[in-house]
């Protein structure tokens, strides 16, 4: 494995890189057409979305944690309290309910 | 200057989460029997989950050269789209040499947290980039070093900011915009569907994403043409 390491590790480095660079390095002025436009607009949202759930659920020790975090999230950010308030108050939220699951489970 | 700091603080949850995801990397790295540094190297020049995840599966079970230039390919096709949609929205003075080279940081993460912004300039993106990646390569450094000994419930607790930063996204842009609430609705369903269905729940997760997304993104397009009544 030794000596293949490294052409694997270029691989791997190679093909991710060039497709996160070529686009955004070629992709030269404003793109007119409505429907792409719409499309890329559209992006950011649904990968996340589909980042999250279900992998939510399934991250914590006990599930109920998960659920536990991704309703607190929810509510901060519908009153939309900013990344870093969101995040803290999922953490906090998910280690309590961890804890309280260890102890009464 | 300004631009800098801006980056670094948004940068900041996404860096805490990356800890605790890159942990369980050097963990895992370290029971396939790689070298720490080995590890640390492929996040250094790497910064994705999926990709490395599937990449050292592959690499202890010697696969093919093209096998894993496959796997990476399909598992991180979704890059190309991010960055094209974030090539729309830099400034002027964000161009030639500094695409190269800001490029190499285009993760799920990064890229949503900058595509709030309607303008992005090159020092708020290379200030973004700053702690996901110091976070991204220590929490490798350490889960290989240091093996399994983060707690269940912490790592569990970390993994999750990561969920929470998304929803702190995507949750508002709801709330403000049918359309949004129409299009994440449909990317969950499918996301669902590929994740407990037999015969779709083989795909390899970061493809199964990359579809999702994407057909979601393109339904929306077509429903949803922004400049309409309901979009932005």
């Amino acid at each position: 494995m030794e000596n293949n390491f490294l052409i694997y590790l270029l691989i791997m480095a190679g093909v991710t890189y060039l497709l996160r660079a070529i686009p955004f390095a070629l992709a030269k002025g404003k793109i007119e057409n409505k429907t792409v436009q719409s499309f890329l607009h559209y992006i950011p949202y649904t990968v996340l979305a589909a980042m999250t759930v279900p992998a939510v659920f399934y991250e914590t020790a006990h599930i109920g944690s998960g659920v536990v975090g991704f309703a607190v999230a929810i509510i901060f950010a519908w009153y939309e309290k900013g990344l870093v308030k969101v995040a803290a108050a999922a953490c906090a939220a998910v280690f309590l309910a961890e804890f309280a699951f260890l102890f009464f489970s | 200057m300004n631009h800098i700091k801006r980056g670094i603080k948004d940068g900041l949850p996404i860096g805490i989460g990356y800890f605790s995801v890159s942990f369980s990397f050097g963990v895992l790295a370290g029971n396939y029997g790689f070298f720490w540094w080995q590890a640390v190297l492929i996040s250094m020049t790497n910064l994705t989950s999926a990709g490395q995840f599937a990449g050292i599966g592959l690499m202890a079970a010697g696969g093919a050269y093209i096998e894993m230039m496959i796997t990476q390919f399909t598992i991180n096709m979704r890059y190309a789209f991010m960055s094209l949609s974030l090539s729309q929205k830099v400034d002027k003075k964000f161009g030639g040499i500094y695409r190269w080279l800001l490029g190499f940081g285009m993760t799920d993460e990064i890229f949503a947290v900058a595509a709030r912004n309607k303008v992005v300039s090159k020092s708020y993106f290379a200030g973004l980039l700053v702690l996901p990646y110091i976070g991204w390569t220590s929490g490798t450094l350490a889960g290989a070093v240091l093996g399994n000994i983060l707690p269940n419930l912490l790592a569990g607790a970390l993994s999750v900011s990561l969920y929470a930063m998304f929803i702190a996204i995507v949750v508002p842009e709801m709330k403000n915009f049918r359309s949004v609430t129409v299009v994440v609705s449909i990317a969950i369903a499918l996301r669902v569907a590929f994740y407990y269905l037999p015969v779709l729940r083989d795909i390899s997760s970061g493809f199964a994403l990359t579809i999702c997304a994407i057909a979601a993104a393109f339904i929306g397009a077509i429903c949803f043409p922004i400049g309409g009544e309901d979009g932005e």
